[in-house]
């Protein structure tokens, strides 16, 4: 085989391959949609996060906003911690609630964000004031038997 | 009492052969490496080896690829129907293919198509004592034969696994949105939000560059260290099929363990 029909095989071989590679990282991947290296940091602490996950996504209104960063465990206060990474070109006023929903019925859990009406943003490494835990479903069916049972039969 | 020494005798050779044998593959690897430079200056011979152990394998790569991503469409969404959510058939293939099954399947057909064929070409000239003759002629076989073909493997493979990976997607996608009738936005929808680029993406492609690397050192070993002998170059060729096969499996754990620690 010539010289120059070797190159172009190889060459028609590199180049499907890093299209290949190409198709996965845009179309396959998230590549084009994780754009968030402009961001800021907040945390906020709750009562109990339930199933969140590091990387899971942090909406407001359904849209995605950011991501959790970090989940750690705060011995001052007993409480979950976690640091959510937000996007730059969202601002939120300071009064902004987060809290943790399930997205259906057996779905990955996310942080919501209701903002709230106060006139000042929140800046970076600010701490989220107004929490919501996530709803635990054994706690949750624990009360309804707990209520049936203590209710007066009539 | 003469038996067990016999028996203690023959465990001790083999171990001691066995630790001998690594470590000359250990040594074969360095001196690889040191004549690569001078290998990699004529570059045309890596390109041929590039041809031959990558154009030549895109057909079985592609052909398998498009079957192992039908296949798992056909499974895939037989199973996650049952559950209600044959929308996220997208996700099972993609994910399955981008983590696993794109470079542990290419790099397993890797070693049966390409490497092979390296061990046997080098263990032809071996038996045939073309790599003595250009010691004579003060032509390193190491730099001339070994390295490019070496080097051609390790190029090879991450593309195959990449090529083999979207083929596998397209394949899916094929069964899943074409024939079955699954949501076409949904399967690319939910398929975006669930694989990531780097935590999947790039470890897929780390995992076939390191395949490559084993496959490759193993198969101009298993040819530059086979006995002179038409069976000891089929007994090599067979070598290699296996321990690439062991070694693939066996690293694919150790990365696997490594890089999905922790991440859901």
């Amino acid at each position: 085989m010539s010289r120059s029909a070797l190159d172009l095989w190889v060459g028609f071989f590199v180049v499907l391959g890093m299209a290949a590679l190409l198709f996965l990282a845009l179309r396959v991947g998230n590549l084009a949609s994780a754009n968030l290296s402009e961001a800021y940091t907040v945390k906020a602490r709750f009562d109990n996060i339930g199933g969140l996950k590091v990387r899971a996504p942090v909406k407001s209104a359904g849209v995605v906003v950011g991501r959790v960063a970090d989940i750690s465990f705060d011995t001052q206060s007993y409480r979950a911690e976690v640091v959510l990474t937000i996007a730059t070109r969202y601002a939120f006023p300071r009064d902004t609630s987060a809290s943790i929903l399930t997205s259906g019925l057996l779905g990955e859990q996310y942080v919501g964000l209701d903002p709230g009406a106060d006139v000042d943003m929140l800046k970076p490494n600010d701490v989220l004031q107004i929490t919501q835990s996530a709803v635990v479903l054994e706690k949750l069916i624990g009360q309804f038997l707990f209520d049936k049972a203590s209710a007066p039969a009539n | 009492m003469s038996g067990a020494v016999v028996l203690l005798r023959r465990v001790g050779s083999v171990v001691n052969a066995g630790v001998a044998r690594l470590g000359f593959a250990a040594r074969f690897f360095l001196l690889l490496l040191r004549y690569s430079g001078q290998s990699l200056l004529r570059v045309h011979l890596t390109m041929r080896e590039i041809y031959f152990s990558g154009v030549l394998s895109l057909l079985i790569i592609i052909v398998s690829g498009l079957f192992v991503g039908m296949v798992l469409g056909l499974q895939g969404y037989e199973t996650l129907q049952r559950f209600g959510s044959g929308d996220a058939l997208g996700v099972l293939v993609a994910l399955s293919l981008t983590r696993e099954l794109g470079p542990v399947v290419a790099g397993l057909l890797f070693a049966s198509r390409a490497g092979s064929a390296v061990t046997a070409e080098i263990g032809l000239m071996k038996t045939t004592e073309q790599l003595k003759a250009m010691d004579m002629m003060a032509v390193n076989p190491l730099a001339r034969v070994v390295a490019p073909r070496f080097w051609g493997g390790v190029v090879s493979m991450p593309l195959l696994a990449a090529i083999f990976s979207a083929m596998g997607v397209f394949g899916g996608w094929l069964i899943g949105v074409v024939f079955i009738g699954v949501d076409e936005g949904a399967f690319w929808s939910q398929m975006q939000a669930a694989v990531d680029f780097r935590e999947d993406i790039v470890n897929g492609v780390i995992k076939s560059f390191v395949f490559g690397v084993a496959v490759a050192l193993i198969a101009v070993f298993e040819g530059y260290d086979c006995e002179p002998t038409a069976e000891g170059v089929s007994r090599a060729i067979t070598r290699t099929v296996v321990s690439s096969a062991l070694a693939i499996l066996a690293l694919d754990f150790v990365l696997t363990s490594f890089m999905f620690r922790g991440v859901s």
